[in-house]
């Protein structure tokens, strides 16, 4: 007899979803790939803990979960800096810890951005949606039943967790048992998306639609601090500061949007689309983020301020570039500690 | 055909516009010109999106094999697969679409009738009249943009969206129909109801709709929307 090994959700937190690398070749039907707002702590969670195949993790926001944990784990919070207890004691984030069974996991408030990505060796094993396990919203399908969770789920885990919690944590360099008694190592990955002082920097390049707005329109874009509103979510930032006119009327036919079009609706109010966001729209485009900056974006809490700074598209290109090497170098070294 | 302009969505996706305004058989040779792109595979190209006049290239912008001049590569790739998409027929489905235009469903109908001083009876039998084709699937998983509409019961948007359209609302604005799959906010003019699920991830395929399929609108009536309706789970 196989017995389930699972997660037991005493408390949801604000926004907790299931979330892997995203549904990627369906948006064609309307159907975007959602995935983690933050790729790369998600990435940098998955690697601490072992996993190579970006399987699925907990995404949490603003507010954390409390979890008992059925089985022995082994796992990693990365991302948004939030205080996380196991059992009451301080457990240390950005790094693997050994989590015995019946352990009760309890994550407060974000301190320092705002999602975080708790992994564990094995992955979370929700049933594929459609050939991926990201939750999305929207439609509510993909993760638990398409939607937030609630109290009393239980999220199942891949069956050999205990068993892969255990060799893996036996094979990793310089572990360390922690003075609070929490089995852990002594190295951690690097926080590469928290937010630095505000407004942050996002860099835009001109979007197609830039040159329909008026002149005042189109110097304050890059001139104003904006504020990310609290009905922000998965699927947008909406950003309030000044209102962004168009030269004159105008009506565009619907069309394709991507992660990072920031949109202007009629009220002159931008809109950046986030990972939920839909793949149509008929809101003219001001701007589109950089990909690099996409996920110190979406670190930023609600209330928390941004400018934009105007970039080229070769320019864009280097930001990923130097983005993809400090992830690649972090992902090398977390990999060497697993003693390979 | 020229690519009029191609532009890049940021440094992830790049959009080739074939032109400005609605042309049906422009949009025909962009679902073939889709079919033709994704049968190539190109390994950091994770999404090929056709849309009403122009077509959406999204890619992987941390796949090692990305070209520098991913803008250019694009270009040559559209060109290259457009000789061989022009061979291409359309996908040849015909989607039947049950509609229910009673009063209940088609919230809009009697609005759509003052505005085109079209009577209610004329606005249904125009609906069911032309042939309609798929331009377009997006916004939400599966909602179709169908063209074809009648140019008399050509409307705008309503001035103020409804901000939950019904499950499964037939709607028309700006020459097109669309059937919303979902609860989502929505501007179009409600004319009626199916009881089909438009999108449904356990399905193969998921989508009722896809990009070049054919439609026809038949009327139902309220019985028979009951009957063909899935029972409440």
């Amino acid at each position: 007899m196989s017995r389930t090994r699972s997660l037991h959700i005493l408390r949801p937190g604000l926004l907790s979803t299931v979330q892997d690398r995203g549904r990627y070749g369906l948006q064609h039907l309307g159907v975007v790939p959602c995935g983690p707002m933050d790729p790369v702590a998600f990435e940098l969670a998955n690697a601490l803990v072992g996993n190579r195949n970006g399987e699925a993790a907990l995404e949490i926001t603003v507010l954390g979960p409390e979890i008992e944990f059925e089985c022995a784990a082994l796992v990693a919070i990365c991302g948004a800096q939030f205080d996380v207890t196991l059992d009451g004691r301080a457990l240390p984030l950005n790094r693997p810890v050994f989590v015995e069974e019946k352990s009760h996991l309890k994550t407060g408030r974000a301190l320092v951005g705002s999602r975080a990505y708790l992994a564990v060796a094995g992955g979370i094993a929700t049933a594929p949606v459609l050939a991926s396990r990201s939750t999305y919203l929207p439609a509510g399908f993909g993760g638990l039943e398409g939607r937030l969770l609630r109290t009393g789920d239980v999220l199942p885990l891949v069956p050999n967790s205990p068993a892969l919690a255990r060799s893996r944590y036996a094979s990793m360099a310089s572990k360390k048992t922690l003075s609070n008694g929490l089995r852990s190592v002594t190295w951690s990955a690097p926080a590469l998306t928290l937010p630095e002082r505000e407004p942050i920097v996002i860099h835009a390049m001109e979007g197609r639609h830039h040159a329909l707005f008026d002149a005042a329109a189109q110097r304050a874009f890059f001139e104003a601090t904006w504020k990310v509103t609290p009905d922000s979510n998965r699927m947008g930032f909406r950003l309030a500061g000044p209102a962004l006119a168009l030269a004159g009327a105008l009506e565009i036919l619907s069309e394709p949007t991507c992660l990072g079009t920031v949109q202007v609706p009629a009220n002159g109010l931008p809109i950046a689309l986030m990972a939920d966001h839909q793949t149509i729209g008929g809101y003219p485009k001001i701007a589109e983020i950089a990909a690099a900056d996409v996920p110190r974006l979406a670190q930023l809490m609600p209330g928390g301020t941004l400018q934009f700074a105007r970039c080229t598209l070769p320019q864009a290109g280097e930001l990923r570039r130097v983005l993809r090497q400090r992830l690649a170098a972090a992902l090398r070294t977390l990999t060497w500690m697993y003693g390979e | 055909m020229k690519t009029l302009r191609l532009s890049p969505l940021g440094d992830t996706a790049v959009y080739a516009e074939f032109g400005a305004t609605l042309d049906l058989e422009l949009n025909r040779s962009l679902q073939a010109l889709a079919v033709a792109l994704r049968a190539r595979a190109v390994p950091w190209l994770r999404d090929v999106v056709p849309a009403l006049c122009g077509i959406a290239l999204h890619f992987d912008p941390c796949h090692p094999q990305l070209p520098d001049a991913v803008l250019e590569a694009c270009e040559e790739l559209l060109q290259d697969c457009f000789k061989s998409a022009s061979k291409f027929e359309d996908s040849g489905r015909t989607v039947e679409v049950p509609v229910c235009y009673d009063e209940e469903f088609g919230l809009d109908l009697s609005d759509v009738s003052q505005r085109t001083s079209i009577a209610i009876k004329e606005i249904i039998k125009r609906h069911l009249k032309t042939q309609h084709w798929v331009l377009m699937v997006g916004f939400s998983p599966g909602q179709p943009y169908i063209g074809g509409l009648d140019p008399k019961l050509s409307v705008p948007r309503r001035a103020t969206p409804r901000t939950r359209m019904p499950i499964g609302a037939v709607a028309i604005a700006n020459a097109q129909t669309a059937v919303y799959p979902y609860e989502t906010p929505g501007g179009w003019n409600v004319i009626g109801r199916t009881p089909l699920t438009v999108f449904d991830p356990a399905r193969d395929p998921p989508s009722l709709f896809a990009p070049g399929d054919c439609v026809r609108f038949v009327a139902i009536t309220g019985e028979e929307f009951v009957k063909l309706s899935r029972p409440p789970h």
